[in-house]
């Protein structure tokens, strides 16, 4: 179908730059914010008795900085220009796309200014008060409308399957965020959930374990079934277990919420419900990671020497772990050792840093040399020792996490013969302290590689060569 | 009806949903649309690399 090739120029990729730049500077603060907080868990000295250093107010600095920031801006860019391309037609509105960026950046920053001061609504993951959470409304509608604008313009008949997860992503995302920051504001900084008590929990990890599965799910999953492909230079390796894919994991992911609230207060029906609907996920996730690793098949010698398809498939590797770690974690019994422990930590920062950072920093890699028009990145050298420091990093990372984790519950519920406690909670903690080293240094690992990324982008960004032909860069040039 | 019936009809719609998703997915018929719809990624790129040299000789579906 090359006769509807089209000139690039009628694409709007200013947008797409603009977000994809920002995503590796807030990458870099964000993960930079997660160093610092895990480097206090060392030496506490390091909140320097400043009230806005503590690390009660930094970690949702961190989580909101690395999600929302980091993640937010790739999902922006990353969709505008999947969208764009496989729709072969322009953005329904540069107004609301300029809008949706200038909106986002006000509130990462007024979350970089509120979260230290100390100003929270208390919801994980929604900590922002409410006057930011319309903020975050408005900005989320201008997106669906363009977003959905675009696809409803297309000039192909079809709508290419990442389009489906991105665009599950941004419906769904809008219904949580509406439904679980609803609350009663009592003055501009301060307000009150209209939920309570259990009620309350409940609503809130429905939204956060929803914010996992479309947010740091569905729309990374988009980028997979674009960049993979596109990447190795050839189609998915099956477009109907994509669709399967699809349906399963929509119509699966919102009832896992509850396995956040095993032997709380919630109903013990509840319980078993988002126990039984989280070990079923682990099918759709699997099936959705072969999908992606199995793309490359027949081609599996592109793995030596493109460290952008490394980047790719190494975070479905990744993804696969952490989908098979996070059912069975959800299992009750499992759940009982592993819950409120280090595990838990490591477990997330598998995905998060293992699936959701991973399948970003590739797809930004493939993106920035055809965005600037550049034949190819500054130096792949560098992007293979970005590789290899990330995927050094998370291991270390998540490695030391299990270990304390699972010590940390066994010690937690270890008992002596007349029925009293073996260890105290500072001994545990005390055990734990050689392992938050590691994770410690774990993290300096995946900011050095951050950083060398940004070095790297610039010097693409601002060198002189021009792309002979746009794109070449993409699917071509990668020098060995 | 109470809740323990229209819960229980829900699942059921849900299910044989899902089956006819999956009969649909794999039926003749949606291949060469779907054929079509996995080369849009290639689709959009400059005349003078042909998207089939691109592709290589892929026997993926």
């Amino acid at each position: 179908m090359s006769e509807m090739t089209r000139d690039h120029s009628e694409y709007n990729y200013d947008v797409v730059r603009k977000f994809a730049v920002m995503a590796i500077i807030w990458g870099i603060v964000g993960m930079g914010v997660g160093v610092l907080i895990a480097a206090q868990l060392i030496w506490p000295a390091l909140n320097f008795d400043t009230p806005w250093l503590t690390f009660s107010r930094l970690r949702p600095l961190h989580t909101n900085a690395v999600i929302f920031a980091f993640g937010g801006c790739a999902l922006f860019a990353t969709s505008y220009y999947v969208v764009q391309r496989t729709s072969q037609v322009r953005l329904f509105s540069d107004k609301l796309a300029n809008f949706t960026f200038w909106g986002w950046q006000a509130i990462i920053l007024s979350a970089v200014i509120t979260l230290p001061m100390g100003l929270t609504s208390s919801k994980e993951y929604a900590e922002l008060e409410w006057p930011i959470d319309i903020l975050i409304t408005l900005v989320w509608v201008a997106y669906l409308i363009n977003f959905f604008g675009t696809v409803i313009i297309r000039k192909v008949s079809h709508i290419y399957v990442a389009n489906w997860f991105f665009g599950a992503f941004i419906i769904t995302v809008a219904v949580l965020h509406i439904g679980n920051s609803l609350a009663v504001p009592v003055s501009l900084t301060k307000s009150y959930s209209i939920y309570g008590g259990a009620v309350d929990a409940m609503m809130q990890w429905w939204y956060g374990h929803n914010a996992v599965g479309f947010f740091l799910t569905a729309g990374f999953l988009g980028m997979m079934y674009y960049f993979v492909p596109k990447q190795a230079g050839r189609p998915v390796y099956s477009y109907r277990l994509s669709v399967i894919h699809f349906w399963a994991l929509v119509s699966l992911y919102i009832w896992a919420g509850p396995h956040h609230l095993h032997y709380t207060a919630l109903p013990d029906w509840t319980q078993s419900v988002g126990m039984v609907m989280s070990v079923v996920l682990f099918v759709p996730s699997w099936g959705g990671m072969i999908n992606g690793i199995m793309t490359l098949s027949g081609a599996w010698h592109k793995l030596r020497s493109d460290p952008v398809l490394r980047f790719l498939i190494v975070s479905l590797s990744f993804y696969g772990m952490s989908t098979f770690e996070g059912p069975m974690m959800a299992i009750k019994t499992v759940n009982a050792l592993s819950h409120y422990t280090d595990w838990t930590i490591g477990h997330v920062h598998s995905g998060a840093l293992g699936w959701v950072a991973m399948v970003s920093i590739g797809s930004l890699y493939h993106l920035i040399p055809i965005l600037f028009n550049k034949p190819g990145m500054y130096s792949i050298r560098l992007v293979n020792v970005h590789f290899w420091l990330a995927t050094v990093g998370v291991v270390l990372y998540i490695v030391a996490m299990w270990i304390s984790g699972v010590m940390q519950g066994l010690m937690w519920r270890a008992v002596n013969a007349d029925g009293t406690l073996t260890y105290s909670f500072v001994e545990s903690l005390e055990a734990s302290m050689p392992f938050y080293f590691i994770r410690f240094l774990g993290g300096c690992f995946v900011v050095t590689g951050m950083l060398l990324m940004a070095y790297n982008c610039y010097k693409t960004i601002t060198s002189e060569d021009k792309a002979e032909a746009q794109d070449a860069a993409a699917s071509e040039a990668q020098p060995a | 009806m109470d809740y323990g019936t229209i819960g229980s009809i829900f699942t059921v719609a849900v299910f044989v949903f899902f089956i006819g998703i999956v009969l649909w997915a794999y039926s003749k018929k949606s291949k060469a649309g779907f054929d079509e719809a996995a080369n849009l990624v290639f689709d959009d790129e400059p005349k003078q690399k042909s998207s089939s040299t691109n592709r290589e000789s892929s026997d993926n579906e």
